[in-house]
């Protein structure tokens, strides 16, 4: 039953199509899975009785021959996605005990098309966090280990749930979202792919939002094809989001040629860091050589602003949770404190969100609400917007050369130890100073995993793809994943 | 620029989030951190440029403005912490 949990999306798929195994069959495989991986802390809620249920109707669809491609698929799904009926407290004990009324537009769109959701996923609180260990459920753990060393890493955050159970193969694939590097942080550090697309692309209606500018979601997946055809059923035009583009999707699936002859590749200067490793700086030049290789010509690009992502993106995103959070206020859902006698009602928003918020999403709050107050609006919020203007027309900049996409590291490292850097918020922030830039500028970026490091785990590279073309820049992973054969997995100690 | 106890103290309250008085000192202690990460924005010569509202050049598409769904008060309090008689209930508002 187990080798079952193994396939990829694309396999399942032909294998129900072809009635070689039920969507039945592969939820329970998956369910066992979870239930014998407890240590990972992967799934945090359990919706067992509704996979169960989804799976049959996938069965019956398959059986009339009415089979999209995700149907009958075992999925799970972040906890900062709203699910009808179940648990979705974005990892945080001030959403404790809410159960949404409603459904996200992306799981509507993914059930619709028959997907069956396993359980919610840990993550950070709030999507506030590089390695999983802000969540009100505790850490996820990394699959993968150093060699023999059972030191425990950190899967990545903000989708550290998503990224170590679809390593671990607990489900086929999983969503995530991505705000400055949720989706491929996390996938580099767990050896799996993840695709943040272009902004607009995924509604963002009914998931929990954090900074709403740069929030999207995205498929966190075995390999390029499965990223593909789980993206295409997640994106789409949806009115109850204003900023949900109304554009045609794609059948991405179908661009996956592998053939990226005449594609022009940047490699952006600013993007090699002091002090960056050694086995980071091969890894990268590797994948400019495998790019080469498959007929891409491969230039040096500068992105001149790139040093100011980060500082721009450390005001912009704890400007906009400010406001987002505001609305945790003890009324309307989730935690409120007990009050002393003669508390009034602005005792109880400051007890109610002294209790509910963890640390660091109280010092994004306050962060934020530092940067927008008056006198600093100007000096701190409106400054960092103009500079996310120069960050945007850097790229705008180099695709008006010629570039077709841009190949960087993921990040500046592998997975380190769980309990490593959290004392340091700011040492904890330079974890997304490779991807944080395509947020900042709106633009599709995907993480494959392209080799290993000396102790064996797993690292990945980022490519960055033009406003809409997901489609060009999957199929570009997909020749770079194809030169990198990466196949590894980690060893089962859970 | 460099934020002192009663700053931090003024944040904590502007955000709604209770501090105790002897955390304060290491709250601005963090700002301090944080801001500091910051400031190297002051360094880039933003001159001309326009601050940045929408990454996509998209216009916001415009809706009719009618109700679509209502009628549901039931629903919509199903969450609360303290509901009553159809309405959210928090403490005494006016004295």
């Amino acid at each position: 039953m187990s080798e079952l949990t193994k396939l990829k999306i694309a396999e399942a798929r032909d294998a129900l199509r072809k009635g070689d195994v039920t969507s039945a069959e592969l939820t329970e495989a998956c369910l066992s899975a979870i239930e014998g991986a407890g240590k990972l802390n992967a799934f945090v809620h359990d919706t067992s009785e509704i996979a169960r249920r989804q799976a049959e109707v996938a069965d019956s669809r398959i059986k009339d021959g009415d089979a999209p491609s995700m149907c009958g698929i075992p999925l799970g799904i972040k906890d900062l996605f709203c699910i009808k009926g179940v648990p979705s407290q974005a990892a945080s004990n001030i959403l404790g005990g809410f159960k949404p009324e409603y459904e996200s537009t992306v799981t509507t769109q993914l059930f619709g098309a028959g997907a069956v959701m396993l359980g919610k996923l840990n993550m950070d609180e709030f999507a506030m966090g590089s390695s999983n260990e802000t969540s009100c459920y505790g850490n996820a753990v990394n699959p993968w280990r150093r060699g023999n060393d059972d030191e425990a890493l950190t899967p990545g955050g903000s989708s550290g749930g998503s990224a170590s159970a679809v390593s671990a193969d607990l489900c086929l694939g999983a969503t995530g979202t991505d705000t400055g590097g949720s989706i491929r942080q996390p996938a580099a550090f767990t050896g799996i792919t993840g695709i943040k697309p272009t902004y607009g692309r995924c509604s963002r209606w009914g998931i929990v939002a954090f900074a709403s500018s740069l929030d999207q979601a995205g498929p966190m997946t075995k390999d390029v094809r499965d990223a593909a055809i789980m993206l295409e059923a997640m994106c789409g035009h949806d009115p109850k989001d204003s900023t949900s583009a109304d554009l045609a999707v794609p059948n991405f699936e179908a661009m996956l040629t592998g053939d990226i002859k005449g594609k022009t590749i940047g490699i952006p200067r600013e993007y090699r860091m002091d002090g960056m490793s050694d086995e980071i700086d091969a890894l990268w030049a590797e994948g400019r050589k495998m790019l080469e290789d498959a007929g891409a010509k491969v230039v040096d690009i500068s992105l001149p602003h790139t040093k100011y992502a980060l500082p721009a993106y450390y005001v912009i995103a704890p400007a906009e949770a400010s406001s987002n959070l505001a609305r945790y206020d003890g009324v309307r859902y989730g935690h409120r404190a007990k009050l002393s006698q003669g508390d009034g009602i602005t005792e109880m928003y400051e007890k109610t969100r002294a209790e509910g918020f963890g640390d660091e999403v109280k010092r994004r709050v306050m962060v934020g609400t530092y940067v927008l107050s008056a006198g600093f609006y100007d000096a701190y919020y409106n400054r960092a917007r103009k500079v996310r203007t120069l960050i945007k027309k850097d790229f705008e900049d180099v695709f008006a050369q010629g570039v077709d996409a841009i190949l960087t590291p993921a990040t500046p490292s592998a997975a380190f130890p769980l309990g490593m850097e959290v004392e340091d918020p700011v040492q904890m922030y330079l974890n997304d100073v490779f991807t944080v830039t395509v947020n900042l500028a709106g633009l599709p970026g995907i993480s494959v995993p392209a080799g290993t490091d000396k102790q064996g785990l797993p690292l990945g590279l980022q490519l960055i793809g033009r406003p809409w073309e997901e489609g060009d820049l999957l199929n570009c992973a997909y020749a770079l994943e194809q030169s990198a054969g990466f196949v590894a997995k980690p060893s089962k100690w859970w | 620029m460099s934020i002192d106890i009663e700053t931090a103290a003024r944040v904590a309250k502007l955000a709604r989030i209770r501090v105790e008085e002897d955390e304060l000192p290491a709250l601005a202690q963090e700002f301090n951190n944080i801001l500091g990460f910051i400031e190297q924005l002051q360094e880039v010569d933003v001159e001309g440029v326009e601050p940045m509202t929408s990454v996509t050049p998209m216009r916001l598409k415009r809706r009719e403005d009618g109700v679509t769904e209502g009628g549901m008060a039931k629903t919509v309090l199903s969450n609360a912490p303290d509901a009553r008689e159809g309405f959210f209930a928090v403490p005494k508002v006016v004295e």
